[in-house]
């Protein structure tokens, strides 16, 4: 397979270094959540990928098809668990940031920590 | 019923958290988790004793066969952990209802106890389970509930700590989520045992290196060994009290266990410590931590941040013990999970009383508690003597195994690091000791003892600590079983 | 909102066929794509876009934060629920094949009953989640 062949793999890393780029090195907080939630896509790519096979359909089952190739679903079907957690996982940070908000007046990391001394 | 029991002991809690939350009356809803947690311990030892007695349970899922069907097993390790978890969380229940309502407004209690189920809940699965995404699924189940519990804290520092846990904890559930995918795609399957049996066949590829270096990164940050702590003091220090003495004594302690899940049954010892050389790395980390933590938490003034530091530097002792890859070594580590358990729920309990009478647990409030509240300071005293080693408490039953396995492949600097830790520990145990027994308290203030509801559970744990450091035989027993079990492919 | 008419009349024919469109995800989950988790999102977005033209005030008029709560509580006791009762007839939890004589037909109301369960757990959180956070005064500092 070329480096090319791999262009899935190369989109999940992009998309992987971008949101802990910037979970990392953003300092407001409503940015980390979007670095997480990029992050976090990126491994939902990740799971699809690896569920495809080359040729194969959909995994609904066909009526007499004997040699109908199927995509294998249950990646497909972790991710989607996954993709509820990461839902939940952003409700509950975003709502925490609405009351950092209210608590600290500000969402900034570093406003927040002078504020704390 | 008995047959049940590995589910049950999962969906029993599952079931509550709900009914806690409809309930919505504060002392009803801590009456269904008070129950829920009840019926966790007693199934707990139930599958500890039926798995001593005849091996590995199986529970398949909905009936289907593993490794397609999910399936929970429960062997002498997983058993232990979840015996610890749920007699945690049965000492917490009954602690947290007066402890609570001091801390939290009334009409956030009932999802208080709907959270704090919610999270044992997570924590029994994912001792549990046989299937790693299942595990993923607990651990989140854990975490959120975990996040919100923390967010609960009274002080608006908590809100941070939560956020900053969430992050952290976030990001190490997906790498988590990274290496198991990266593991299905070379072998197809999810189920431990089944994992287990095809690795070998793909070890030699680049994916299986990668997907183990981002599940222990993963772990790591879980379970919060240095330099991946960062999370924790803050937590610790901001959460409610029973919340920061549940969480302190049992969620590290599922990582630890997932820690040794990952490297000993799936990945084998022999791939995890010949070939991914994970000693290495592990070795001169718990060691750090040790050292650096306990000199780090000796100049803390507030005393459940000095503690949360000391936890980290007790999981060094625990990781310590898991990188000798020995038995003695493992048996140590078994038995710190349980040991530090009993000694840090004792001793954030009587912080929480602490907190319950004073309002705060910073040094220079505490003076001369240690005639304002007898009973209380006298808990954290037999905690402070079992953290530090003291013969006839569970700390030191730990410690002698840890030096014992140290000696035995020779190395006598790490027998004596682990020995500054103890040291190292006197010195921050005394701190706390000299402020409540040996400075005048301010005579305005009129403190008494905390209520019998609080002392009760807490001195619970700390006569667990002394009864399991002087009949240390069953515990040591049931981790030497654990430990042979998970080098059993090893020998 | 008053004057916006094409919004609120369009609203008013959309939100019926999302709605349904929610039952048919959920009822086609057995043997097609689809289930609990779209079918109680697709849900919760009927009411989310009723609250967005006519507001939060009316929404609520339909569906009271507390039934909202009772909800997301409900469907996991709803979920939980079954799995007890193939416990009761015989079965492992959640084996599906004892609720009925022939296990096909079994499985076939296990699921739907559990992806119930789900819908009803997914649409309260989605809703709680909602209300919890347009409900918010903005804080000015």
């Amino acid at each position: 397979m070329t480096a090319l062949g791999l262009f899935n793999y190369w989109a999940v890393i992009f998309l992987m270094m971008v949101g802990f780029y910037t979970l990392i090195a953003r300092g407001n907080l409503v940015k980390k959540i979007i670095g997480l939630n990029i992050f976090q896509t990126s491994v939902f790519i990740l799971y699809i990928t690896m569920g495809k096979i080359t040729g194969g359909t959909a995994p609904i089952f066909v009526e007499g098809g004997e040699d109908v190739i199927y995509s294998n679903p249950i990646p497909h079907v972790l991710i989607l668990t996954a993709i509820v957690v990461g839902v939940a996982t952003s409700a509950v940070g975003l709502s925490l940031v609405i009351r950092i908000k209210e608590a600290f007046g500000t969402i900034e990391e570093d406003e927040i920590q002078d504020e704390s001394l | 019923m008995t047959d049940h029991l590995p589910v049950l002991l999962v969906v029993v809690p599952l079931v509550a958290a709900p009914i806690a939350a409809l309930l919505n009356h504060p002392r009803l809803s801590w009456a269904v988790a008070v129950a829920a947690t009840l019926w966790a311990l007693y199934a707990a030892l139930e599958l500890l004793s039926q798995t001593m007695a005849a091996g590995a349970i199986h529970y398949e899922l909905g009936g289907w066969a593993a490794p397609y069907g999910i399936e929970y097993v429960v062997d002498p390790l997983n058993a232990w952990v979840v015996v610890i978890v749920t007699l945690i969380g049965a000492l917490v229940a009954p602690y947290a209802r007066v402890s609570v309502e001091r801390e939290i407004t009334e009409d956030r209690i009932p999802l208080f106890y709907a959270a704090f189920i919610l999270c044992l809940t997570g924590l029994l699965g994912i001792a549990v389970t046989g299937d790693v995404f299942n595990v993923f699924v607990f651990l989140e189940i854990s975490s959120l509930s975990a996040y919100a519990l923390i967010a609960l804290g009274s002080d608006r520092r908590a809100l941070t700590a939560s956020f900053q846990y969430l992050i952290m904890g976030s990001v190490g559930a997906t790498f988590i989520v990274i290496g198991i995918g990266l593991m299905y795609v070379m072998t197809g399957t999810l189920n431990m045992a089944d994992l287990a049996d095809r690795l070998p066949e793909v070890s030699g590829t680049r994916t299986i290196p990668v997907a183990f270096t981002f599940l222990t990164v993963g772990i790591t940050l879980k379970l919060a060994l240095f330099p991946l702590h960062l999370w924790l003091p803050n937590a610790y220090t901001y959460a409610p009290s029973a919340v920061t003495a549940f969480i302190a004594s049992t969620a590290t302690k599922v990582a630890v266990y997932l820690l040794l899940r990952f490297f000993f049954t799936i990945f084998g010892a022999t791939f995890s410590f010949d070939v991914m050389q994970l000693d290495r790395i592990l070795m001169p980390l718990a060691l750090i931590a040790i050292v650096a933590m306990s000199l780090v938490a000796i100049y803390q003034e507030n005393v459940k941040r000095l503690l949360a530091y000391s936890s980290v530097a007790q999981i060094g002792y625990m990781v310590l013990g898991i990188s000798f890859a020995s038995v003695l070594g493992l048996t140590a580590g078994i038995l710190h999970l349980f040991n530090h358990a009993l000694i840090k729920g004792a001793l954030f309990m009587s912080m929480g009383c602490v907190m319950y009478r004073v309002g705060s647990v910073r040094l220079e409030r505490m003076h001369g508690l240690g005639r304002a509240m007898p009973w209380t300071m006298a808990a954290f005293v037999v905690g402070g003597l079992s953290l530090i080693g003291v013969p006839l408490t569970v700390g030191f039953i730990s410690k002698w195994y840890l030096v014992q396995a140290a000696l035995e492949q020779g190395m006598w600097p790490v027998a004596g690091v682990v020995l500054l830790g103890s040291l190292l520990a006197l010195m921050y145990v005394w701190k706390v000791v000299e402020v409540a027994y040996f400075r005048e308290a301010d005579p305005e203030l009129e403190i008494s003892e905390a209520p019998l509801s609080l002392l009760a559970p807490t001195w619970v744990l700390v006569l667990g600590n002394l009864y399991f450091g002087i009949n240390a035989s069953d515990s040591v027993d049931i981790a030497t079983r654990a430990a042979e079990m998970l080098l059993g492919a090893l020998s | 909102m008053d004057d916006r008419v094409i919004l609120r009349v369009g609203a008013k024919i959309l939100i019926p066929f999302i709605l349904l469109f929610a039952l048919y995800v959920q009822f086609h989950g057995d043997y097609g794509p689809g289930g609990g988790f779209q079918a109680g999102v697709i849900f919760a977005a009927g009411f989310v876009l009723y609250a967005l033209i006519y507001g939060l005030g009316n929404v609520k008029k339909v569906l009271p934060p507390r039934a909202v709560y009772v909800c997301s509580a409900l469907g996991v006791l709803l979920y939980a629920g079954v799995g007890y009762v193939t416990m009761a007839l015989g079965g492992n939890f959640l084996d599906y094949g004892v609720l009925a004589h022939d296990p096909e037909h079994g499985q076939h109301y296990g699921i739907l009953l559990v992806e119930l369960g789900v819908l009803i757990t997914v649409f309260g959180v989605m809703v709680a989640v909602f209300y919890a956070f347009a409900g918010r005064r903005r804080v000015d500092t």
